[in-house]
């Protein structure tokens, strides 16, 4: 069965290296540009797994993560935010908000890697 | 022949008589009646007339008899102050009544700034100056009395005891002065029953004299004729003047009938109306003229028919008397009598005014502390001390006249009280003529006046060895030769009279003059001084000397009433609490009501004791000038204090306002740093995030396809690309923003600048715009940075390629230019930037719109510091359709083709 993430990133290289490198690991990697219909798409997928960049156009990664925490339906999605300004107060209003784990830019790959598969450990899928 | 007790009952009727009119004025002036009669001219020229005393009225003669014509500078002396001096008297009136002065010690001790001191010693001056005046009134009577004794049968032997008679003389007189001066309760300087009885007086002896005249002339002389060719055998025509003592008498006279207390009553004291003074400026010598009219006609016919031990001061009387005119005889009498009384009740009336304002009153102020408003009736107390001082007075001219034998010659006798007085003259005249008078130089003038007074004339008069022993007449006071009594200093051979009005009043004068100039007069006394010197230029109200009293009317009113009396002391705060507007109450103790209220009572009291008896009252001392001046000074400088304190809060509180705004600034420009710092950490880790993850990828994938690596590798150089152009925009920002930019400003083609611009920016994108020019319109030269310039409308049409959200991308670019600028606009149509965000695209890393572009957001914040470093500026056009930035420039900026602004 395929593992399953959504990616909410408007970088594009960035979000490109990303599929690239969960890809190789036998991941679905859906991608979206764009915060706005984030919630929407994620509800819908339900998929394994979210990543989030934090400064998104339409909605911030902070917004789509409120919505997701107060839907049952995918309350308990794990969710992966990945942002550049990793600053601890950044940090600390990530783990407020129900983040599963928080990562700051840049990352090292297998670091990323090892982070999605903690935090899909243990999921049937 | 006529009996003594016939004599002296004509006396008491006559005297009776006199207090009747005295009281009858009293009783008119008090209902205000009979003010033409009280208020005439005339009664103040009469009452001016106890200038001649028993000593003219009898003592003329006999001068006349032993030294001829001599007698009249006693007469011309106050002639000439009459005729020649009367605007003295009228600055001394003035200055008397609008300072209520109340003698002549009060006068000066005004001047001198209110000090008890001066008016202390000018009391005791006065009263022993004028006690050989008393002993001289004394003598006169008694002698007068003696001439009738002699002639009547009734006293055995035809003698009487001298000594007893003076006694009872002294007495007498001292009764009638005590009945006549302190009559009623009113301690108030103005006495118009004595002045109408004084009057009435000066009539009664010049009738007298002019009546023993007329017979000595036509009666016994046998016409104007036969008088005039006896005058001239007589040796009083072939008498000369000795031009030294002629002159020093007529100045003397002068002196006394300014000085003296009695005459400075009638003239200042009770003078009614100033204008008074120009009629008596001429009635007057016309009054002494007449009473010297008959003077030598009788001295020569006394010493034709008379025996030659008879005393020639008795003329006037011995003469009717030999010749059985009885009736005469008594007129002459009374005439004496006159003289003599009304000298004698005058001059205790302003002594005793003197020592109970100065001397007693200031004690018993001392006694009684700070109680004067809660003691006893104060006018009582007055009354008292003003008839103990008249029966003082009297006594001390009865113990003169038996110390000094009674028996000197009257003129010499009268000429003693003269220099006495006359030693007030430098100090009177200097107070009320120059501003520099100071109380210190008035004292030792006075002092040394007085001691060379009391030296040369006083003393002397005694006689040999009974105050001055024969030696000290001789070898000189100590031994030393040069202070010898009648030859001072060493100078001989000088008439002792004029010797010693000369040393002792140039000595006087010498030492006031010096020491008021090496003496600085206290504020009071300036004060006092400009007053007393310009009293015609502020006569209404002298400067206060108080601040507004602390203590409440009532104590004043207290106080008042027991000097003023309690109807009077009513009417006079009703009549100020009207003028304050406080109708039915007492007036607020106001500084201007104290002043006046000190001069009402001192009109009683006198200026020293009033002022120190509102002292007590509203709280300790009369508030000096000085204190005036300090307290001033002080609140000055308070006042300059507080103002710089003001200042100084006002410096403060501007500091902390600045430093508030700059707290605020730097809170601002911190949380800026912060989020700054926060945005280029963002903006650099989001392309290190690429090229971290790709060039991993690269390092560490094995298998990976050729289009693959070159595309990681082509991802890795572009975002190293955008890191580069990040720190450059930083860098370029940071350049422009501290100024520290270099513009290579030259003549530049807008157009060149433009198509620059606009190559630049398709070149390096992959979309594509149309661009529409206005090639005409850009044909313009400007002396500015091209290549900065070019680079705000790269930024500009870059924006546009990439932001403008049309399906046809289009961009136009116009010029305008109007008089002040030169305006290039880009326009694009496409939907335009959302009206929240419009207010920050100047702002750094303000990312426009969707987020499409590789660019950190710096752009339009460089282009923003580019234009103000050009002098223009650049802004978006809000109501426009698509986005449309415009970019101004200066006209001034603007070449004229016609001229080069380069150097050919």
């Amino acid at each position: 069965m395929t593992k399953h993430v959504v990616l909410v990133e408007d970088e594009t290289n960035i979000a490109e290296a990303i599929r690239f490198l969960l890809g190789r690991e036998g991941w679905r990697v859906e991608m979206l540009a764009n915060g706005s219909n984030a919630a929407e798409v994620i509800r819908a997928a339900m998929p394994d797994l979210v990543m989030l960049d934090v400064m998104l156009p339409g909605k911030t990664g902070f917004e789509i993560l409120a919505e997701l925490r107060g839907d049952p339906a995918c309350s308990d999605i794990p969710v992966l935010m990945l942002t550049a300004r990793g600053q601890a107060r950044d940090r600390d209003q990530a783990m407020q908000a129900g983040v599963n784990r928080f990562m700051a830019k840049p990352f090292a790959n297998d670091e990323l890697l090892a982070t999605v598969r903690e935090l899909t450990a243990g999921r049937v899928s | 022949m006529v009996a003594l007790n016939q004599l002296i009952g004509v006396c008491l009727v006559y005297v009776s008589g006199l207090f009747l009119v005295a009281f009858l004025a009293e009783r008119a002036a008090l209902r205000g009646r009979g003010g033409w009669l009280l208020r005439s001219p005339l009664v103040y020229t009469l009452s001016l007339s106890i200038y001649c005393t028993a000593w003219t009225f009898y003592g003329a003669v006999g001068y006349a008899a032993r030294s001829g014509m001599e007698f009249v500078t006693i007469y011309l002396g106050p002639s000439l102050v009459m005729i020649g001096w009367w605007w003295i008297l009228r600055r001394l009136v003035r200055i008397g009544r609008s300072h209520r002065v109340t003698s002549v010690a009060d006068l000066i001790s005004a001047r001198y700034g209110k000090s008890n001191v001066l008016a202390i010693m000018i009391t005791v001056m006065a009263v022993v100056g004028v006690t050989p005046y008393i002993a001289l009134q004394l003598q006169s009577v008694t002698l007068s009395l003696t001439i009738f004794a002699s002639s009547d049968p009734a006293t055995q032997g035809g003698t009487i005891n001298t000594a007893q008679a003076a006694f009872w003389v002294a007495g007498g007189l001292a009764l009638f002065s005590v009945l006549f001066g302190t009559r009623n309760l009113n301690a108030k300087e103005r006495h118009h029953g004595v002045v109408i009885a004084v009057a009435v007086e000066a009539v009664v002896k010049l009738v007298a004299l002019l009546a023993v005249g007329t017979f000595v002339v036509w009666g016994i002389g046998g016409g104007v004729t036969d008088t005039l060719a006896r005058i001239d055998a007589s040796s009083i025509g072939g008498w000369q003047a000795k031009d030294g003592r002629w002159s020093a008498l007529i100045f003397l006279s002068a002196a006394a009938f300014l000085c003296l207390p009695r005459m400075f009553q009638v003239m200042v004291v009770e003078n009614d109306d100033e204008r008074h003074i120009q009629i008596a400026s001429w009635a007057f010598p016309l009054y002494l003229m007449l009473m010297s009219l008959f003077v030598v006609p009788i001295a020569v016919t006394g010493l034709a028919l008379m025996p030659a031990d008879a005393n020639p001061d008795l003329y006037v009387l011995s003469i009717p008397l030999t010749q059985g005119q009885n009736g005469l005889a008594m007129l002459a009498f009374l005439g004496g009598f006159s003289s003599a009384t009304s000298m004698v009740i005058v001059a205790t009336l302003a002594l005793s005014t003197m020592m109970s304002n100065h001397i007693v009153m200031p004690i018993w102020l001392m006694l009684r502390g700070g109680g004067a408003q809660r003691s006893g009736d104060v006018r009582a107390v007055i009354i008292r001390a003003r008839r103990l001082s008249i029966l003082l007075i009297i006594s001390l001219g009865y113990f003169y006249y038996r110390a000094s034998g009674g028996s000197g010659a009257l003129s010499e006798i009268g000429l003693i009280s003269f220099g006495g007085v006359a030693q007030f003259l430098p100090a009177l005249l200097g107070g009320i003529f120059w501003r520099g008078a100071t109380r210190v130089g008035a004292l030792w003038g006075l002092a040394i006046g007085f001691a060379l007074w009391s030296f040369t004339m006083l003393l002397p008069s005694f006689g040999v060895d009974a105050a001055l022993s024969q030696d000290v007449f001789d070898r000189g006071l100590l031994g030393f030769g040069i202070l010898r009594p009648q030859a001072l200093f060493g100078i001989e051979g000088m008439d002792a009279t004029v010797h010693a009005v000369w040393w002792s009043l140039s000595l006087n004068t010498l030492a006031f003059v010096g020491i008021s100039f090496f003496t600085f007069p206290h504020p009071l006394e300036r004060l006092q001084g400009a007053q007393f010197v310009n009293v015609f230029d502020h006569s209404s109200g002298p400067a206060h000397g108080w601040t507004a009293a602390t203590s409440g009317a009532d104590d004043l009113m207290i106080m008042s009433q027991r000097i003023l009396g309690a109807a009077e002391a009513r009417a006079f705060f009703d009549r100020h609490a009207r003028w304050q507007g406080r109708i039915g109450s007492l007036p607020s103790p106001t500084p201007g009501f104290v002043q006046a209220l000190e001069r009402e009572i001192a009109a009683s009291v006198g200026a020293a004791t009033a002022n120190a008896m509102i002292g007590q009252i509203i709280g300790g001392q009369a508030v000096s000038v000085e204190d005036l001046l300090a307290v001033a000074d002080e609140s000055a400088q308070i006042l300059e204090y507080s103002s710089q304190l003001e200042a100084k809060s006002r410096e403060l509180t501007e500091t902390a306002e600045e430093l508030g705004h700059a707290n605020q600034k730097l809170t601002q420009l911190s949380l800026q740093k912060d989020s700054f710092l926060s945005q280029i950490s963002h903006e650099l880790r989001t392309p290190m995030t690429s090229i971290r993850s790709f060039s991993q990828i690269l390092r560490d994938t094995d298998g990976l396809t050729p289009q693959e690596k070159t595309r990681y590798a082509s991802i890795i150089h572009t975002e190293t690309i955008r890191l580069t152009r990040l720190l450059d925009d930083l860098l370029d920002l940071s350049v422009l923003e501290n100024g520290q930019v270099s513009l290579n400003a030259r003549v530049v083609s807008l157009h060149a600048v433009i198509d620059q611009a606009v190559t630049t920016s398709l070149a390096g994108s992959a979309r594509a715009i149309a661009v529409h020019r206005d090639p005409a319109a850009e044909d313009v030269d400007l002396f500015t940075d091209g290549d900065r310039l070019a680079q705000v409308f790269i930024n500009l049409v870059t924006n546009a390629i990439k932001y403008c959200d049309s399906a046809q991308p289009q961009l136009r670019i116009s010029v305008t230019q109007t008089g002040s600028e030169l305006r290039i606009t880009f326009a694009d149509n496409g939907s335009g930037i959302p009206a929240d965000a419009q207010a920050l695209v100047f702002e750094k890393f303000a990312r426009l719109g969707n987020g499409g572009g590789d660019g950190a957001g710096l752009g339009l914040a460089i282009c923003r510091e580019i234009m103000t470093r050009l002098g223009g500026d650049i802004r978006y056009v809000t109501d426009a359709d698509g986005t449309t930035f415009e970019v101004r420039l200066a006209a001034t900026l603007v070449v004229d083709r016609g001229r080069s602004l380069l150097p050919a």
